[in-house]
């Protein structure tokens, strides 16, 4: 089996965020990190391949991670290649500044038809975008069936079946589909591994192919801020919310809530 | 005026209260032309709310396959290519989010998802970076899919008598099969994303939620969980409050027992009014918090809860 984790490189979740000028997110004061959400993807790809013939060098599986970013996302990408993962490709490209969703989807659907992948995982959502629709647009460009927000995943090699158990606001489903599949997986799903001394030092001779847009087959004019289907109007800081009163429990805090309450006419 | 097409958002045919909020938005911008994709014998209640909530147009496709996105996929794309509406709107939710991602992919149109607002030119106003940033944005290619985030406004009834309009719907396969569904354990609390007022419990509660569910009750709150709490295993994943579990913005949200850390915050900080317990005097939570008690919520909350419970009688 191949597996082609999608991930992203995106600013520190515990960072502040703010716009640039641009209105777009302002990348430099941040640290950029691999999506903690897409390390679940990756755990889960490993986890599997550990379980049923392993992955790299003579094993039946490999996991490839597939992202598209600026150059230095190489960085969070070897994260996710001293974790296992036995190679990566990079879409990287100057026209590729300001992609939306649709766009960011285009490229990724493009660079796993090429891949020869029967399965691809993904994170819920990118920690910066936060829109939670790249998966579901892959799918639909690329025909396949979605499983999406995946708590439990299983794949029959035998049956080339993907089944998964999720527990939405429609109770607990499972469901299951024929290869090749996207699947996006929960934060819930596994607890990631941190890169042992052995796996970084094996991720610095791993491969990571970056591509241009046009070694994929699209034109600048495809993607990019130019061609995106959304703009920003006006952004704007919402004034900081401001504390209010705090009061220190000594047998009666309780009952100070209650009045504040009362006061603001909740109770 | 071009029509707006709504999804009715429902759920083994209970509708959300969303589905009133995001058709007496879209009236205001258009004549709404509702869309209900449901599972057989699902119809009525769909129908009631579109009536209620004055949609001019009505279409109830039933699901063939027991999928919960590519139907409704289907149907709207279909409806979409029929008819040319001025904006396709949805809820926003994992479910409303993945359709309409397929969507915006399928009619070649833009996407906006969390709106909390809409302007009748369509453009919408999102709060971004846990609720520290408005911005405002616009779809400019094919009709806007927006997708609309709960509790964005109030709904108001409107009743009407919505022409059915039937369109022959282009169902593709998704591929995917179903294979065991087990409806949410439905208790007596309102829904997480509908409630006007949440109380949320953390590692603090130490896996005891019971003080926090007697508040919530005395309050007829919803109950939601830090990632702490759902990590334990002490509350179910679909009650998580933040980054990767919901944003609420209910009038008053109660923390107990959370440090407010910014993934937490992400998730509740446009919340009205916000009331955290906490025994650390520095936590995080203090700094957006409307009234604050640092003290141990084992003695904090049940006073609270007695109290509530004694103004009410
Ligand atoms: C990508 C990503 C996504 C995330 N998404 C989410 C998310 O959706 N939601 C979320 O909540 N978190 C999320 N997190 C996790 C987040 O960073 C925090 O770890 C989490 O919110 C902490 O939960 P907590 O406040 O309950 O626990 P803690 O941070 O451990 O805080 C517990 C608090 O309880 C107080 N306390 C202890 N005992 C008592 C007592 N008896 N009485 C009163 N107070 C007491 C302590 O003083 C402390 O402040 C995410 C993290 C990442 C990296
Ligand atoms: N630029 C990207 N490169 C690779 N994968 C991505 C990219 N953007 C999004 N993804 C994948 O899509 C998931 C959802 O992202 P989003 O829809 O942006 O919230 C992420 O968890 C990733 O797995």
């Amino acid at each position: 089996m191949k597996f082609l984790v999608c991930v992203k490189q995106v600013p520190d979740s515990w960072a502040e965020k703010k716009l640039g000028a641009d209105s777009r997110l302002d990348r430099a004061g941040v640290d950029a990190v691999l999506n903690d959400l897409d390390e679940y993807a990756i755990e889960e790809a490993l986890r599997i391949c550990e379980s049923s013939g392993g992955n790299g060098e003579g094993g039946e599986h490999s996991i490839t991670l597939l992202s598209m970013g600026p150059d230095r996302a190489t960085e969070a990408i070897r994260k996710g290649l001293s974790m296992g993962a036995d190679n990566a490709i990079l879409i990287s490209d100057d026209a590729l500044a300001g992609s939306d969703a649709l766009a960011t989807s285009l490229v990724l659907a493009k660079a796993i038809e090429s891949s020869g992948a029967n399965i691809v995982l993904c994170g819920t959502e990118s920690t910066d975008a936060r829109m939670s629709v790249v998966p579901a647009m892959l799918a639909e460009r690329l025909g396949w069936p979605q499983l999406t927000f995946a708590g439990e995943l299983k794949i029959d090699v035998t049956a080339n079946t993907v089944s998964i158990k999720r527990m939405t606001d429609e109770g607990v489903e499972e469901m299951e589909a024929p290869l090749p599949c996207v699947v996006s997986v929960i934060e819930k799903i596994n607890e990631p591994r941190y890169p042992s001394f052995k796996g970084i030092m094996a991720a610095k001779k791993k491969s990571i192919e970056t591509h241009t847009l046009a070694d994929i087959g699209l034109a600048a004019d495809q993607v990019g801020s130019a061609s995106s289907w959304s703009s920003v109007v006006d952004a704007a800081l919402r004034p900081p919310r401001s504390a209010g009163i705090k009061v220190v429990d000594e047998g009666n805090g309780g009952n100070e809530l209650v009045s504040f309450l009362a006061d603001k006419k909740i109770v | 005026m071009a029509d707006v097409l709504v999804l009715i958002d429902h759920n083994a045919g209970l509708v959300s209260r969303a589905a009133g909020e995001l058709l007496t938005a879209a009236r205001a911008l258009g004549a709404v032309h509702a869309v209900a994709v449901v599972r057989a014998g699902e119809a009525e209640a769909s129908r009631a709310v579109a009536a209620q909530y004055g949609a001019a147009k009505l279409s109830i496709i039933e699901a063939v396959d027991g999928h919960p996105i590519t139907p409704s996929v289907d149907a709207l794309a279909s409806i979409a290519q029929a008819s040319s509406p001025a904006a396709i709107l949805l809820t926003s939710g994992a479910k409303g989010k993945e359709i309409a991602g397929r969507l915006a992919v399928r009619l070649g149109s833009g996407i906006i998802t969390d709106a909390i607002e809409l302007a009748s030119d369509f453009s919408a106003t999102q709060s971004i970076f846990g609720g520290s940033t408005v911005v405002h944005s616009k779809v400019t290619h094919g009709a806007p899919v927006i997708t609309v985030r709960p509790n964005a406004c109030e709904p108001v009834a409107a009743e009407s008598s919505p022409e059915i309009i039937d369109i022959p719907i282009n169902h593709t396969s998704s591929g995917v099969k179903v294979t065991s569904r087990q409806a949410p354990v439905k208790g007596g609390r309102p829904e997480l994303t509908e409630a006007s007022i949440i109380v949320s419990g953390g590692r603090g509660t130490n896996g005891d939620f019971g003080p926090v569910e007697s508040l919530a009750d005395a309050l007829g709150a919803a109950v939601g969980a830090s990632r702490a709490a759902t990590d334990a295993g002490w509350y179910p994943h679909s009650n998580q409050v933040g980054q990767t579990g919901k944003t609420v913005s209910p009038q008053l949200y109660v923390a107990c027992g959370i440090s407010g850390a910014i993934q937490h915050r992400a998730g509740m900080q446009t919340s009205k009014t916000i009331v955290a317990i906490n025994k650390d005097a520095d936590a995080p939570i203090f700094e957006l918090a409307d009234f604050g008690v640092v003290g141990d919520l084992f003695n904090v909350v049940p006073q609270a809860a007695a109290g509530v419970q004694a103004r009410k009688s």
